[in-house]
């Protein structure tokens, strides 16, 4: 009776606390603003300063543990015609943004920076194209891109065919083992 | 309303149809009170938005006559044998309870099988057996005449050809002119001549939905990456209710349109209305809603002709004041749910693609000056 009661328990806990991991990603905040919102103007690209270094906080971009938000960063990575440079990440005329070298920092906030002051040699300003908040959702996909947010959050599969893993099938940018679109099989590219 | 008349009119309808299968008379074009009645009854939950309906009851067209025919057919025919059914199962549940009743004083009751009984009761289920396959037999031989008849106007010559593409979660609606910069786009909202035949192009640029204005035809699909297509016809004017028929979303439900049927000559007045670029602003306060218009978001994603805004990823607005609603016709078009729609539209669709926007109060209302201007 015991055993049959601890077995009830556990059929009975386990889902419901895979359920309360899975809330965040699930949740569908369509009116909630990303904690980090706001212009980050001042924010540093390299490690040059003048005087003391001070302490950054990291900013946490919330979006990127929700899989709606990147979603929707994807949508808009293709509407707002970043592909037309960076291809799928891939990059084209742009620099790739799969893998794990950053020209202007790879942080939420610098990734946020990049896309709303816009870059030398190319890349465009967005202030005042999209709402601050789609642009932390564009900033989340695009960390995506190079597998730096949660798996489980982000974008899988598409709908239609595409060349290219799917985000959250991607190992972190640092300790990357497959490599994309080379063609080569991960058992292949170290031969015994 | 007396069910007495209610069975009365199914029969009248059901003999019609049935007349219909044989002979392919002219549709006879009588009103019916209880017909309006019966259809306000069932059709309640859809009647929700004012003005204009939507029913497959209340037909504005040959087509939807057809349907409406086909519907009264299955409908009295099925309701019929609901009724066989139900009376039946009465009937045995009573016999079993006297049987019971009679079967209590003696201790054991009789197995022993019946020869007569068992022999009718085989003849029974043979004749319902035989009238299932007749009855079916007639529904496949009358959906069939049914649609032959609808799809014979497919074959209309030189019909008006409307472009519509579904987004989630709204219509485009486009049309083509020889001269591409006389294009006429539009969204939500289709204004059709009456008497004569329209060919709709349907695409799709997201997922699946289906166009459906039960009042004129039947639903057809919108597939992404293939083209659809059918013809139809108004008879009567009016403003007919349409609406997303295939689940395509969070705000699917909320993906309506309008069709507009009404005489050649007011179709010509509201298409050449149309075609004009766009209004230019008049007022101070209309000027400078012009130029937030020009330097926020909006023109990422709508057009206005006559100006630099030329996004194509939502609603043409060129002439937005002339629409009544906005939303997908979720929304009527005043000023104050045009700012709140501004402010932040997931208020009252929730994951919509429009984003919330910001602009303070003095700005609202300049933009909103401005898209009122849009005649």
């Amino acid at each position: 009776m015991k055993k049959l009661q601890k077995a009830a328990a556990l059929i009975i806990l386990v889902p419901l606390t895979g359920i309360c991991f899975s809330c965040k990603r699930e949740e569908r905040g369509f009116q909630v603003e990303p904690p980090a919102a706001g212009r980050t103007e001042a924010k540093q690209m390299s490690n040059l300063q003048a005087g003391e270094p001070a302490a950054h906080p990291p900013v946490h971009n919330e979006y990127e543990e929700n899989a709606y938000a990147m979603a929707e960063g994807k949508r808009l990575f293709s509407y707002m015609n970043c592909v037309g440079c960076h291809a799928n990440g891939g990059g084209a005329i742009g620099p790739p943004l799969m893998d794990e070298k950053w020209i202007y920092g790879g942080q939420p906030e610098q990734v946020f920076a990049t896309i709303v002051e816009g870059r030398p040699n190319g890349m465009p300003s967005f202030r005042g194209k999209l709402p601050d908040y789609q642009i932390w959702q564009v900033a989340a996909y695009v960390r995506s891109l190079s597998g730096q947010v949660p798996f489980d959050a982000a974008p899988a599969r598409n709908d239609d065919m595409h060349s290219k893993q799917p985000e959250n099938s991607l190992d972190t940018a640092g300790e990357r083992k497959l490599i994309i679109n080379s063609g080569v099989p991960p058992s292949a590219e170290k031969p015994q | 309303m007396g069910i007495e008349k209610t069975t009365r009119y199914t029969l009248t309808s059901l003999r019609r149809s049935f007349s219909s299968l044989v002979s392919w008379p002219a549709r006879p074009q009588q009103k019916y009170t209880i017909n309006k009645a019966l259809t306000l009854l069932l059709g309640l939950s859809l009647a929700g938005c004012g003005g204009g309906s939507q029913s497959v009851l209340e037909p504005a067209g040959a087509q939807a006559y057809r349907i409406e025919d086909l519907w009264w057919l299955f409908f009295g025919v099925t309701g019929i044998v609901y009724l066989i059914v139900m009376a039946v199962v009465l009937i045995a549940l009573l016999r079993s309870r006297r049987e019971q009743k009679r079967a209590s004083s003696d201790t054991q009751p009789d197995l022993t099988p019946d020869q007569q009984s068992e022999k009718r009761i085989g003849n029974v289920i043979k004749a319902s057996v035989g009238l299932t396959i007749v009855i079916l037999f007639l529904f496949m031989v009358s959906s069939f005449r049914a649609g032959r008849e609808i799809t014979s106007l497919y074959r209309a010559e030189n019909p008006l050809v409307i472009k519509i593409v579904g987004r989630q979660w709204w219509w485009e609606v486009e049309y083509r002119h020889d001269v591409p910069s006389q294009n006429v786009t539009t969204a939500n909202e289709i204004h059709i001549p009456v008497g004569r035949p329209v060919r709709l192009e349907l695409e799709s640029t997201d997922v699946i939905h289906s166009f459906w204005v039960p009042n004129l035809h039947g639903k057809k699909d919108l597939v992404p990456g293939y083209k659809t297509s059918f013809i139809f016809q108004a008879d009567e004017p009016g403003t007919y209710w349409g609406q997303c028929a295939e689940f395509c979303g969070h705000q699917h439900a909320k993906m309506r349109f309008v069709v507009v049927a009404e005489s050649e000559a007011d179709f010509n007045n509201w298409y050449t209305a149309q075609q004009q670029p766009s209004v230019p602003p008049s007022t101070d306060l209309e000027k400078r809603g012009q130029e937030i218009f020009l330097v926020t978001t909006c023109t990422q994603c709508h057009t206005v002709q006559g100006t630099p805004a030329n996004g194509r990823v939502g609603p043409n607005l060129t002439h937005i004041a002339s629409r009544p609603y906005i939303a997908a016709g979720s929304l009527r078009n005043t000023e104050e749910t045009l700012a709140g729609w501004i402010l932040n539209p997931h208020a009252s669709k929730p994951g919509v693609r429009m984003p919330m926007n910001t602009y303070s109060n003095e700005d609202l209302q300049a933009l909103v000056a401005y898209l009122k201007s849009l005649k």
